[in-house]
């Protein structure tokens, strides 16, 4: 048996044309993918409308067809009616309360759950406290939140801090518990200090869960945004949705609802897009 | 070449090491030459992997002492590579900064980083997948560049754990190939942990056969074969039946 085998480089050369094969096989999944939903979606409206505008399964002043909707959505950009309030007033009153909310829940809770990740002691300190906040749901603070801060910002603002810190404390948690051992192993035998393997192996194993963090944070924020303007607010989406009900408008019920949905869709782009800066590799 | 005349490069006595009641290292003593490779080979499950993390602390170990260069080991002082059993590049590092992963952690200045990155992606044959991503790689290519890694902090002892294990055999051959030349050409002292007698034979200065669990040394033969070796060479074939014989004893 003779020692030897084909050179490196036919080997290596092959290894590329898969490379490039795969990445096609790739590009064509997405196209398919994305022909797919574009179809749902189109089929889903097609739906409604024919059961509200074409066949009037039900009365207009409960179900306003996809049409009205978006005529009431574009409306409400230059007509205050029925709750003196334009659409994007609305909106960036829920967006200042998202981004001071989750942001904050997302700056505290990330480092937090890496620190009691990383840290026994950490985790110890702060395991009881958290273990009975978790439990809670977002909405039951809204009423102690309203008695201690009014119906003003800070009180939606704290609600969704405690909404979406819950999130980002678990997933950066479980992200940092579940690092592989043989890659701490690499650094350590290469001689590396606790904080090097903190900021070298475990930040970078933890990346894909923190960004799962961040999204469930967003989503927990969004929803807990509309909860509190429903209950306690004087302006914002939720609040135009609840007036609207009472206006019985339920087109703009679906506008305020369809410009959450929008909102909610911009901020999940731009959390893909920070992912994809920050989440190298693929993992 | 007698090992005696070398200064030892490691020297391990009474290694023992429990896992609860389950004693798996038995006061384990022995010595490696610098520059010297040594070969590791026992029944599955005897405790091999356990043996080199207990050697480097990677566990914690219940008595013995591991001296190298006569100091006991400290990883922040001595500089060791270790080659794990499992695939251990990291995923979110592109193939040039898994290679570099050690010299950074060693704060070794920038250009010495990338100098001693040239060096060794140029050895293991992966200069043009410099900036590709571990998933878009191999398993031989990966295993190059954990080798290439192990390298490029000029390790003064380099513990592999059976790296070619997963392997096939074509590219098992060619990697311990290369694996020699880089040992011949860098005077680094190595352990290789092995199930494979026939690689042990290929690769060794010298074959340390270990028993079965409790682990202990059964006996530490020298490998005076010349270099390059080959496996068909009815030398060869005696000293890879002697050691096996040993192991099949059991």
């Amino acid at each position: 048996m003779e020692r030897g085998t084909k050179p490196a480089r036919q080997e290596d050369r092959g290894v590329q044309d898969e490379v490039e094969l795969l990445r096609r096989e790739e590009r064509r999944r997405r196209n398919k993918y994305l022909l797919v939903s574009v179809l749902t979606l189109a089929v889903f409206l097609l739906i409604w409308e024919l059961c509200s505008d074409v066949l009037r399964l039900l009365p207009a002043y409960s179900l306003p067809s996809p049409l009205a909707s978006v005529k009431a959505f574009i409306t409400k950009f230059y007509d205050r009616s029925p709750d003196r309030g334009y659409i994007w007033q609305h909106a960036l009153a829920s967006l200042q309360v998202v981004v001071i909310g989750a942001g904050l829940g997302i700056a505290v809770g990330i480092p937090l759950g890496i620190l009691m990740g990383w840290y026994k002691k950490f985790d110890l300190f702060f395991k009881s406290i958290f273990d009975v906040i978790r439990p809670i749901p977002p909405i039951a603070w809204i009423p102690i939140m309203v008695v201690l801060l009014g119906i003003g910002v800070k009180a939606k603002a704290a609600v969704i801090f405690l909404a979406s810190v819950v999130p980002c404390v678990i997933n950066a948690y479980s992200g940092i518990k579940q690092v592989n051992p043989v890659h701490l192993w690499v650094a350590q035998i290469f001689g590396a200090t606790d904080r090097q393997m903190l900021r070298t192996i475990a930040i970078p194993s933890a990346m894909p869960m923190i960004f799962t963090g961040i999204r469930v944070a967003l989503n927990a924020a969004w929803m807990a945004l509309v909860a509190a303007e429903l209950l306690a607010s004087t302006q914002g989406l939720g609040y135009m949705i609840q007036l609207s009900r009472t206006f019985g408008r339920p087109d703009i019920i679906i506008a305020g609802m369809l410009a959450i949905g929008l909102l909610s869709l911009l901020f999940n782009v731009l959390v893909s897009l920070l992912e994809k800066k920050f989440v190298k590799g693929g993992m | 070449m007698s090992t005696n005349e070398k200064t030892p490069k490691v020297a391990v006595s009474h290694l023992t090491k429990r896992f609860g009641d389950l004693l798996v290292l038995d006061d384990i003593s022995f010595q490696v030459s610098t520059g010297e490779f040594l070969c590791i080979v026992g029944p599955t499950g005897c405790g091999k992997t356990t043996f080199l993390n207990s050697l480097t602390k990677l566990y914690d170990i219940d008595s013995g002492e591991m001296l190298v260069d006569g100091e006991p080991i400290d990883l922040h002082k001595h500089n060791v590579s270790y080659i794990f059993q499992e695939y251990s590049t990291m995923p979110w590092l592109n193939i040039e900064e898994n290679i570099a992963y050690g010299l950074r952690i060693k704060r070794l200045p920038e250009d010495v980083v990338r100098e001693r990155v040239d060096e060794v992606i140029e050895m293991v044959g992966l200069s043009q997948f410099r900036t590709y991503y571990p998933r878009q790689l191999s398993a031989s290519m990966l295993q190059r560049v954990v080798i290439a890694r192990a390298f490029a902090t000029k390790p003064g002892l380099l513990l592999m754990d059976e790296p070619y294990g997963q392997l096939d055999l074509m590219l098992k051959y060619k990697l311990e190939d290369e694996l020699l030349k880089l040992w011949q050409k860098t005077g680094t002292t190595v352990i290789f942990i092995t199930h494979n007698i026939e690689e042990a034979v290929y690769l060794s200065d010298k074959i340390m056969v270990l028993t079965n669990k409790p682990t202990k040394i059964k006996t530490t033969i020298d490998n005076p074969l010349p270099r390059p070796r080959k496996v068909t060479d009815p030398e060869f074939v005696e000293l890879r039946n002697q050691v096996t014989d040993l192991i099949k004893w059991w």
